[in-house]
Order: structure tokens, then sequence, then C-alpha cells
């Protein structure tokens, strides 16, 4: 009884929210508009993040090499085809994200804590270096730019994206994602990822192959990442090395503890907290804003663990 | 061929003793505390900045190394005491998360406040002798000297020092050490302020050999890192061996490669090392 009150609250909020946004390009100035669109992108990232950090245990400090990789993929995929074809940008973004994920997973897996924190982050250093420097494929400094594809289904019809259904694109891409990640998190696999964070000794003592669980956690993880990388590559239409830099993992991060760990709304409310927060902050502080950001991030980490949608995590996930 | 060989060696080995300055004080850091120091290169920048505001200052190189190995000691105990101490007994994670909030906090102060442009350290004397055909300054010589005598200090503060005896014990059962009356709080701050100078003292060394700025630390804590868990991490030796190693390696790579590719060897070491000694290279297997 209680569950299905939960379950009939949970989709007409999702409904709301969810028309909410799609209203919101309609009635929003150009500016906001874009905002509304960035927060969606980077709210998916930090959601995929949210798998690893807050249900498996694992703090990577690298998701930036996943999203990186995403976002070159889909380039080279729309600079080598012509007309460029979504579908195809965003099987190659997602097959780079995957591969790399796999890579890193094989290795990084086998460590725990600080150490796969530490892995993870010159993982992803590795890539930026390899994507800095090998300036004939990548552009190197300068990055690549290239066309926005039109939103076509080959044979059918084929429109180019305008900032509205852009927008609505992305919304429906992030959408999908939240309820594949939420069912994910709820599946019984799911439920091993979170007995692995809560302890690992006596799941492997279970008969749980570990290793195997954690490997599937990265790539699923990585795999959303790259789908993020893609939709950015969309939205910005270039691809720069500054977004595989690990910096982009560290904000990661930040938005994950910001909006509260293992919630999956968490992260996202974190992303589009930490981004208002860059925007309020920076017309104060100029470029100088993480200065003050700084300081909230480590304020949160000593005082509120729990982010600030922490307190609700049972209400929300249900 | 033979001699650019033998030049990269001895690169590789002053390099290496920076790099091993650097990377002891963040696996002491870690080794006691259980606190991975994500502000490490920050720490290390600043004291580089320090070193640079006394020279123009005084004009003193040594006045500079002392000032900026103190001031940041004092810092980094600042720093312990502000936001570590809240965090002790949580997970290890969470001072990953501090350290790296810190480091931000750190680095943007460093390009508001200094700017963007590079600056010089003049180096304390600038003698140069002959190695085989290439004129070699004499300074580059010293700093390893001096990295290697920091770290022996270090040792043997450890080893004899009542205090260092004190930061053994505690490493081992900081339980324990409380119990038989040693003040573990200050021994813990006074940990961070060590590692903190140490941090401080191989900025202002390495300062000549490069400009010093606001993004300097980055490379550092990255390479201290690798050093560190290739090394076996919280070894002391280890990381020593570890650093002198990778960094003798990235040299010889620079031979063929732009120094900027040659970063991709010590990425490989570690890769090595995560798939045949995930324990660490130099740590002595436990049976």
């Amino acid at each position: 009884m209680r569950d299905r009150r939960h379950a009939v609250l949970f989709w007409t909020g999702f409904a709301v929210i969810l028309a909410l946004l799609a209203v919101a390009p309609l009635v929003l100035p150009e500016f906001w508009r874009r905002f509304l669109t960035e927060i969606l992108i980077w709210g998916l990232l930090a959601m995929s993040s949210d798998i690893l950090i807050g249900y498996t245990g694992l703090v990577s400090f690298g998701h930036s090499a996943f999203f990186g990789l995403g976002m070159y993929g889909a380039a080279a995929a729309l600079l080598a085809t012509r007309p460029p074809s979504l579908w195809l940008a965003l099987l190659c973004g997602l097959l780079a994200a995957a591969a790399v994920a796999a890579f890193v997973a094989y290795f990084s897996t086998r460590l725990r804590d600080i150490y796969f924190a530490i892995t993870t982050l010159i993982f992803s250093q590795i890539f930026y270096v390899v994507i800095f420097t090998w300036t004939d494929v990548t552009g190197g400094e300068n990055g690549l730019t290239f066309r926005r594809p039109p939103l076509a289904i080959p044979g059918l019809f084929s429109m180019p994206f305008t900032a509205t259904s852009l927008h609505w694109f992305v919304l429906a891409v992030v959408a999908g994602s939240y309820l594949v990640l939420r069912r994910i998190t709820q599946s019984p696999f799911g439920m091993v990822l979170q007995s692995i964070r809560e302890n690992e000794a006596r799941t492997r003592a279970i008969g749980y192959a570990v290793e195997r669980y954690k490997i599937v956690a990265v790539m699923i993880s990585g795999l959303f990442a790259g789908l993020a990388g893609v939709l950015y590559a969309c939205q910005n239409q270039f691809a720069a090395p500054d977004f595989v830099f690990f910096l982009v993992s560290g904000e990661v991060v930040i938005y994950n503890v910001m909006g509260g760990i293992g919630t999956l709304v968490g992260p996202f409310v974190g992303a589009a907290f930490f981004l208002l927060l860059r925007e309020g902050l920076s017309r104060f502080f100029t470029e100088f804003y993480l200065i003050p950001v700084g300081f909230i991030f480590i304020a949160m980490v000593i005082f509120m663990p729990q982010g600030v949608l922490g307190f609700a995590r049972r209400w929300l996930n249900r | 061929m033979l001699q650019a060989i033998l030049i990269q060696t001895v690169n590789g080995i002053v390099t290496g003793m920076i790099l091993a300055l650097v990377a002891s004080g963040l696996t002491l850091i870690f080794g006691i505390m259980d606190v991975v120091n994500f502000a490490h290169g920050e720490l290390f920048m600043l004291g580089a900045y320090v070193g640079v505001l006394t020279l123009a200052a005084t004009g003193d190189f040594w006045l500079a190394l002392v000032a900026a190995t103190l001031l940041i000691a004092l810092l980094g105990a600042a720093i312990y005491l502000t936001t570590l101490r809240p965090l002790l007994g949580r997970d290890p994670l969470t001072t990953i998360l501090a350290t790296f909030g810190i480091s931000l906090v750190l680095q943007n102060y460093a390009l508001w406040q200094f700017g963007p442009v590079a600056r010089k350290i003049q180096e304390p004397f600038t003698g140069q002798f002959t190695l085989f055909y290439l004129s070699y300054p004499w300074y580059r010589l010293v700093i390893a000297g001096l990295s290697a005598a920091i770290i022996g200090a270090l040792w043997l503060f450890l080893k004899f020092g009542t205090f260092g005896i004190w930061i053994r014990a505690t490493t081992q059962d900081r339980l324990m050490a409380q119990a038989m009356g040693i003040p573990v709080p200050w021994v813990l701050t006074a940990v961070f302020a060590i590692g903190s100078g140490m941090a401080a003292a191989s900025g202002v060394l390495f300062g000549p050999l490069v400009g010093v700025n606001h993004a300097m630390g980055l490379d550092w804590i990255l390479k201290a890192f690798i050093v560190v868990v290739v090394g076996g991490m919280g070894s002391l030796g280890g990381s020593i061996a570890a650093s002198i190693f990778v960094s003798l390696l990235e040299a010889y790579a620079a031979l063929w490669v732009s120094p900027a590719q040659a970063v991709i060897v010590s990425f490989v070491v570690l890769i090595l090392t995560l798939l045949f000694r995930p324990t660490g290279l130099f740590v002595p297997t436990v049976r």
C-alpha cells in the first residue's frame, strides 16, 4: 500500500518536473535556455558518476576521460561523414567512452578507496596528455570544431536543430537515462553494488564476483558519462582537451558531494546548484569564483556530508 | 649519443631528488595520518611564491628558502587544524575531497594574487662546469644534494629524535600511543606541518629551473601520486627509489620524444606496477 503511494508520488513528481523542464525553453530568454540545457548535460554526467561514488563506494576522479572521449568520438564521426549523422555520432561517442571505460575499469578496479581515486585521476591525465599532444588527429590545444547534425530518422524525416528542439532532445535523452539508471540501482545488480559499498569482504564471502561487478559498474558509469559528452558536443559544436582535464572530474565530484551522493537526483541538483553558484559568484569574483566555491565545498564536506538532498534520500529513491 | 644519455642520467637524478622531496612529504602525511593531501602541489607552488617575494624583499636566496619552509609549515598546521582535524575518524576518502577543495582555493588565490605571468627565482650562484660537451650549472647538483640532505635529516629525525619516535609510534597504533601519553593531536599537526614545509622547500629549490606560476603544483602532485603508488603507499624508502626510477626513465624518454609526451612513460610504469605488483615496486613482498 505504502509502496504504491510512493510510486504514484514519484511518477507525478517526475512528470511535473519533466513538464516544467519541457515548457521552460518556450518562456525563458536565450541565455537561460542555454543554461538550462547545460545543466541537463552536466546533471547527466553527475548522475553517471553517482553509480560509482554513491552506489559502489568508488570515488572516481577520472570521469573527465569518459566525458571527453564521448565528446571526441562524436566529433570524429561528425567530421568524417557528410552529411553528419546524429546517430552515428552517438554510436561513435559511446563506443569511444566504452573502450576507455573498459581500459580504466580493468586496471583501477584492482584497487580500493584512495588508490582507486588516484589511479582514475592518473588515467584521465593519460588521455588528456594523449589528446593534447596528438595534434594531427585531435587538433591539440585548439580542439576540433564541427557542425551540428540534423535531427533525422533515415527515410522518415530530417530537420535541423533549433535551440528549442535541441533542448527537448537533450531533455529526452537525460530523462530516459535517469529512468534507466534508477532501474539499474534498484535491480539485483544495483543491490550487489550497494552491498559492495557497505561491506566488500562480506559480499565476496557470500559468493559474488566483486571484481566483475565493479568492472561492469565502471563501464555503465563511463557509458553514461560518454553520452553526456556526445550531448555536450552537439550543444556546443566543439571538442577541446580542457574537457578531458582532471578539473572537470573534480567538478563532477563536487556536484556529487554538494547534492548528496547515492541518490541520483542529488548529484543532478548538485550540478544545478554548482552552475548557478558559479553564475552568481562570477558576477562578483570574475574568474576567481572557485575561491568561494572551494570554501563552500570544504564546509559541506565537513558539516553536511549527506549533501543538500541527503536528508530526502529515502523519500525520493524508494 | 652516449654522452647525451649520461647527461640525461644526471638530469634525471636531479629531478628525481626534488620529486623525492615532494613525494616524501606526501608519503609521510599519508602513512601517518591516512590523509591523501591533494593540496600538496599547491603548498609546493605557494612555497615557491613565498620564495619569490622574500627574494625580492631581501635578495638572499637561503633566507627565502627558510622563510618559505617555515611560513608554509605554519599554513599547513592551520589547514590541518581548521579542515582536517574535524574529519578525523571519518572515511579517508573525505580527506581527499576536503584537500581537493583546499587546492582549488589555494590555486585560485595564487592566480588572483600573483597573476598568470610566471615569476622567476634567481639562482643563488650561477657557476657552471663542463659535463662532456655541455656546460652544466652547479646549482642543479646543489639542489640534488640539498634534497638528499633534507630527506636524510628527516630520516634521522624519525629514527632517533624523541618527536620522531613519537611520530613512528603514532603510525603504528594511534590509540596505544595516546595511552602511553604521547600528545597524538600535536604529533598529527606537526606531521602535516613538516610535510607542508618540505613541499615548500622543494618549490623554492625548483623555482630557478622553471618559472613559478599558479598551475605548477598540478604537474608535481600528479607525479608525486604516481611515485607514491609505484613506490608503495606509505613507504618512505619506496617513494624515494620510485622518484629516481621514474625521473630517470622520463629523462631517457625525452631523448626521443618531446618532454610533454615523455610523461606517458611514467603512466606506463604505473600501469605495469598495478598489473604485476599492486602493492608497489620497491616494497619487499610480504609472505
